[in-house]
């Protein structure tokens, strides 16, 4: 039996997911949402298996998510969709841990580095900054 | 010959006994006099009247026709002057004499005007009857600083209705409990501090002495010589029965009429009802004594003596939405050998306190929550034993079965008590009539048409008696929160919550959803004009970050072209804006603006510094754009000024939320060339005036905008499209369009709620359209100053090590 590599990937401050909201992330061209229910961090991968609606951009409905595209809505804990029951679709959902004001997510590997991916978008002509993050703040 | 009833009074206790008279017999040849000019109405809702909720129309509780059936000489306008028990004979105040056989007085009570200098001063009003209530709507108007004398029930209703309409409200009272008749001091703070939640100031334990002001009031001062600027001054110390022409036609008289449990006074040929009678040493002031006492009345005039009235357990509830208050019984707990039973929690604003005497009630008080006074009625009347339900007294195990609560009233009890309506008689009406709605059941009782507070109960007895009972109900918002719009604005308005979250927690599942949140987003933003708690994740995406969402994920941009007119550097900078960002699509809209399609969310801020443009909000349920034709200024056939007038009219509404979007167009000529008939709001010009029309649609279905009313000039088309946007934003449902609504709620009652509406409202409506609109600001404005550091962010992960993190 294959068993699946496995790594933890620090993605974000606590601090840049506001309560009640979701934000994607893309890591090594995996994109996944978070969302803060203000009790707990979320992960799940952040495409609709409807139409592949970004679901990071959903309004939370307790610890569900409705899709901003065409409102399917799924239960954020085991995936499953809540308002399609002829659907068989299933989101993925990743294992959460917040250490020290830091959300990680469990994904699977195999991937040679974890290294921060440089930007998506070519064109940005702002200048960018690094700032120190400020103090961790502990998971609401 | 008819033997000839003469009544004193066409008030509510008079006529109610006359009602009763007729039913028994036509004995009567009968003439009732009536001081002031008005049929019989419902002197309880004149505080509904004074807010606004209703009109004299709606109040009225015998109608010219009633009086024309039952064969009854109404005599308006009558004041009567004396009585001549001997002769038989009153005498009004125009000289006419009538003769009677048998005399009924009711009439009623007057203001208790309270020993204060400088109350005959104009600006100084009491609050009584109609002609009261219309002083006062002529004179309340938006931001007039208001003084009530007078901490009691009228004058709390007085001072709320006041308020509604605008004014500022300070209400003062000689005691240092408010409602202290009916309320103990721990209610009177809880009342207090509702009051104050609503906005109302109260000041208690104050004597006022002066009303000052040259001319007409000014303010008021106080013994220890503090003074209350006001522009006027309402007085509702209480009331004083109307007995001086009982007491110089000899009749004995202490407080009031004395009369006896027959409802006789100390002359045999004459009867007496109402606020003006002393019965066994009391005086009532509320309406369920007065119509029992008229009930018996009616049996022994009519020759029917047997019925007597012994005394009604009193109670009291004061009619302001969302301040519970309701009191009965007697409730000094000093008397030895009382249990109190007391709950409280000042986070919720309830109070409620029982006091039990020998296991039984013997009086209440509910503050902040009265939903279950019925119930409390009930023991209090019957004299029921609670041994049993000691453990359960303020918190009664629910009863899942609704028909259980309704059967265990007896059938005397009376529901309805601005009408009298006892659940036997409801019972009776549902069964023999067949009847299956609250509607018809109002009809044919008139049971729940007063102050309403007993349709609850009306609806849960038709649910237990009629076999095929219809709820009339409004569709809740969504399954997380069980109520409907108008109540739930209302609820928000009284409770003032501002927030989203809050609403949802107090009155909801607390999870919301996406129907609810979004439309409860729009609420707190409409009701409080913009100065609410915005919560962006009860926002759609589309209003987190002001682009409008596509299939793929990316966002459309359309920048603010007012009127759809732009200029040669405008379009360069769009056009730049489309290369540097490799927009996918530019195209031109329907509503004339241009649309950047395939944008990602990161790229937002640093596009619209770019364009240096505003939000079109052409992703919102707001205010969409007003597409013109050319006008007067190139066009052969313009006759008004499109474009001058579209743009301005942009500007007036731009960055508002509206219930769904709201689209609009200006025409110079009658030719319609920019589709103003079928946009939400329209104007259409022609030679000399503006159409103004609304309700119009062009999407899934078509429809020709309805006229709101034809002006002269543009600014006067300008103020009625004001009036009717924000008449929409305060009514509609959300997502409901311009034309639904106009639909739903018929456009001659849109006028009569608008442009003709009293001044009062329509400056209401201004005002707040005008708060809303200083608070409200261009949405892009948030690329520089974002709500949230990663607002349009796309978060980068981190690297395994480093703790930094990239912000841009």
């Amino acid at each position: 039996m294959t068993r699946i590599e496995t790594r933890w990937v620090p993605l974000t401050g606590c601090e840049n997911i506001p309560v009640r909201e979701g934000r994607a992330i893309d890591v090594q061209g995996q994109q996944v949402a978070v969302f803060n229910l203000g009790h707990k961090f979320i992960a799940i991968g952040n495409r609709c298996p409807h139409r592949g609606g970004p679901l990071a951009d959903g309004i939370l409905s307790g610890s569900s998510v409705v899709c901003p595209l065409h409102a399917w809505t799924f239960d954020l804990t085991d995936g499953r969709v809540k308002n399609h029951p002829e659907s068989q679709a299933c989101l993925v959902t990743f294992p959460v841990r917040v250490e020290h004001g830091i959300v990680s997510v469990e994904l699977p590997a195999p991937l040679e580095d974890c290294g921060a991916k440089p930007a998506s978008c070519d064109h940005r002509d702002r200048p960018v900054r690094w700032v120190l993050r400020k103090e961790p703040s502990p998971a609401p | 010959m008819r033997e000839r009833l003469v009544v004193i009074g066409n008030g509510m206790a008079g006529t109610a006994c006359v009602e009763q008279i007729v039913k028994y017999a036509s004995r009567f040849d009968i003439t009732i006099f009536g001081d002031e000019t008005h049929v019989n109405y419902n002197r309880i809702l004149l505080s509904s009247v004074l807010a606004g909720e209703k009109s004299a129309d709606d109040i009225v509780l015998n109608s010219l026709d009633w009086y024309r059936q039952n064969d009854i000489r109404l005599r308006l306008g009558v004041r009567i002057t004396n009585i001549d028990p001997a002769a038989k004979t009153v005498t009004g105040a125009d000289g006419a004499t009538t003769s009677f056989d048998k005399l009924l007085i009711a009439t009623g009570s007057s203001p208790l005007i309270p020993p204060i200098d400088g109350v005959s001063k104009p600006g100084v009003y009491v609050f009584r009857n109609l002609d009261d209530t219309r002083a006062l709507l002529d004179r309340a108007h938006a931001g007039a600083r208001a003084v009530v004398i007078g901490g009691g029930l009228l004058g709390l209703e007085a001072a709320r209705g006041l308020q509604i309409q605008g004014c500022e409200v300070m209400v003062v009272h000689l005691m240092e409990t408010l409602m202290e008749r009916q309320l103990d001091s721990v209610g009177g703070s809880y009342l207090k501090a509702r009051m104050e939640c609503l906005g109302i100031k109260v000041f208690l334990d104050r004597s006022t002495t002066h009303i000052f002001g040259d001319t007409c009031a000014e303010g008021v001062r106080f013994k220890d010589g503090t003074e209350i600027p006001a522009d006027f001054v309402v007085i509702a110390a209480g009331i004083r029965p109307n007995v001086e022409l009982a007491r110089t036609a000899g009749l004995e008289v202490n407080r009031a009429i004395v009369v006896n449990d027959c409802m006789e006074t100390s002359h045999p040929d004459i009867f007496a009802v109402g606020e003006c009678t002393e019965h066994r040493g009391i005086c009532y002031g509320l309406v369920a004594p007065l119509i029992e006492q008229g009930k018996v009345l009616a049996a022994t005039i009519t020759g029917n003596k047997g019925q007597t009235y012994t005394g009604t357990v009193s109670a009291a509830k004061l009619k302001i939405m969302g301040v519970a208050v309701f009191s009965a019984g007697d409730f000094s707990a000093a008397t030895p050998g009382n249990d109190v039973v007391r709950f409280e929690d000042p986070a919720l604003g309830v109070y409620k306190k029982l006091i039990l005497r020998d296991n039984r009630l013997a009086g209440l008080i509910l503050v902040g929550d009265a939903s279950d006074s019925h119930r409390y009625m009930d023991w209090l009347e019957s004299k029921t034993d609670l041994t049993d339900k000691r453990r359960n007294l303020l918190f009664p195990e629910p009863v899942a079965d609704c028909g259980l609560d309704v059967a265990e009233l007896p059938q005397s009890r009376i529901v309805c008590g601005c009408h009298g309506v006892t659940k036997g008689t409801i019972v009776q009406t549902i069964q023999e009539r067949g009847l299956t709605t609250l509607a018809q059941l109002k009809e044919c009782t008139r049971a729940s048409t007063g102050c309403g507070s007993c349709s609850e109960l009306c609806q849960h007895l038709l649910k237990a008696v009629a076999p095929q009972f219809r709820e009339e109900k409004q569709k809740a918002l969504c399954k997380c929160i069980p109520l409907n719009e108008d109540r739930l604005r209302e609820i928000v308005r009284n409770e003032r919550l501002r927030s989203v979250q809050q609403v949802l927690d107090l009155y909801g599942n607390s999870a919301g959803c996406a129907v609810c949140k979004p439309a409860l987003s729009y609420m707190m933003d409409m009701v409080w004009c913009g100065a609410h708690q915005e919560d962006r994740s009860a926002r759609f995406v589309n209003d987190r970050v002001h682009a409008n969402i596509q299939k793929d994920g990316s966002f459309s941009v359309v920048p603010r072209i007012r009127g759809g007119v732009t200029s040669p550097e405008e379009l360069r900078r769009i056009a730049d804006v489309a290369e540097k960002y490799k927009v996918r699509m530019v195209k031109i809209t329907g509503s004339q603006r241009i649309d950047l399609l395939g944008v990602q969310k990161s790229d937002l801020p640093a596009i619209w510094a770019d364009l240096g443009m505003p939000s079109g909000q052409a992703y919102s349920k707001g205010v969409r754009m007003v597409k013109t034709c050319v006008g007067t200024d190139f066009c052969r056939f313009g006759v008004q000024d499109s474009i001058a007038t579209g743009v301005e009219l942009e500007r007036r509404f731009e960055n508002l939320f509206t219930p769904h979007k709201l689209k609009m167009g200006v025409v110079g000529c009658p030719r319609n060339c920019a589709e103003a008939t079928v946009k939400d709001i329209g104007l259409v010009g022609q030679d000399g005036s503006w159409q103004v029309v609304v309700g119009g649609a062009a999407g899934k279905r078509v429809r020709k905008a309805d006229l709101l009313i034809t002006v002269e000039s543009s600014e006067e088309a300008l103020q009625a499209a004001a009036l009717f946007f924000q008449y929409y934003r305060e009514n509609a449902n959300y997502l409901e369009r311009s034309y639904d609504f106009v639909e739903r709620v018929g456009i001659e009652r849109v006028r009569r709620d608008t442009i003709y509406a009293p001044l009062a409202v329509q400056q209401g409506l201004r005002e707040r359209l005008r708060r809303s609109k200083a608070n409200s600001k261009d949405a892009w404005l948030e690329g520089d100053r974002p709500c949230h550091p990663s607002q349009f962010v796309q978060i980068e992960p981190l690297p395994p090590v480093l703790p930094l993190e990239r912000v841009p």
